[in-house]
């Protein structure tokens, strides 16, 4: 219940982030993806603007020997850069460019009265269920 | 770009990395979308709510962002052909499955681990992204 009301405001704050960055539409997304025409440095920025915080805060929440409401810290087990990996990221990454969503905007789209994010959202779970059928089972991680 | 659009879009990012490393620091988990929105089946087995709790976040951040700036409701008139937004989710979906996360799952959190998969999977999405929309705009010039 206590880490129901933390995802909530976390989840909260992130969507407004991805608002107030202007990544939630997806014209931004692609104006930063096409490096030949009139190129929007604009989620380089937001990546910086993540990292500079993330980095450190990653850093110094894992000196800790666990989470402040849980008894572990889940990350994942796995270290080596197989085909799955980098065969998932490519079609992720194609499909990025065609569409101009990732998963977050596409949520979050909703809150901004975006009806495109609709179809967006039922697209990304139909890939999800397709999984299993395309590739074997591979263990859920992030 | 403007200043003052630069300022926003690396603040704005800067909330995003404050909501990961909080809710890594009381939960324990990775803020990855694609997980979250991925793991129903978890959330029934293990009886816990915080995955669509954070995605009812998502929304209302995003809404409340708007109520401050009603310029920012979406305007569909630009939009991309319902075909490409439904092949491209559903690559953007089955590749995430395939490769254990997304942007923010391997591009902010995995990054900011130093994790050597998430570096290479965020290589990999950002190329095919940006070949992507390259093919896109000269194949397709009057989209």
């Amino acid at each position: 219940m206590k880490q129901s009301f933390i995802a909530l405001l976390c989840g909260t704050l992130f969507g407004f982030g991805l608002a107030f960055s202007g990544m939630i539409h997806p014209e931004n997304v692609i104006a930063f993806l096409d490096i030949t025409g009139q190129w929007d440095p604009g989620l380089a920025l937001v990546m910086a603007g993540a990292l500079v915080v993330a980095i450190p805060g990653f850093y110094f929440i894992r000196q800790r020997h666990q989470p402040l409401m849980a008894s572990d810290f889940c990350l994942s087990a796995k270290t080596n850069i197989d085909a799955p990996l980098v065969a998932g990221a490519a079609l992720f990454g194609i499909g990025w460019g065609m569409s101009g969503y990732c998963p977050g905007p596409a949520i979050a789209g909703l809150g901004t009265g975006n009806l495109d994010a609709i179809f967006v959202i039922l697209s990304i779970y139909t890939g999800f269920m397709s999984q299993p059928l395309f590739f074997k089972k591979i263990n859920s991680g992030r | 770009m403007e200043i003052m659009t630069t300022l926003n879009t690396f603040f704005g990012g800067a909330l995003i990395g404050l909501s990961a490393i909080t809710l890594f620091l009381f939960t324990g988990r990775i803020a990855g979308i694609s997980g979250i929105m991925a793991g129903f089946k978890q959330c029934l087995l293990n009886k816990t709510a915080w995955r669509p709790a954070f995605l009812l976040g998502l929304v209302a951040g995003a809404f409340l962002y708007t109520l401050a700036n009603p310029a920012f409701i979406y305007s569909q008139d630009d939009n991309t052909p319902l075909g490409l937004l439904i092949s491209g989710g559903f690559l953007v979906g089955l590749g995430s499955r395939l490769g254990n996360g997304c942007t923010s799952g391997h591009g902010i959190c995995g990054i900011a681990n130093f994790s050597p998969r998430s570096i290479i999977a965020t290589l990999t999405f950002m190329s095919c992204g940006l070949l992507t929309v390259f093919l896109i705009k000269h194949l397709f010039p009057e989209l």
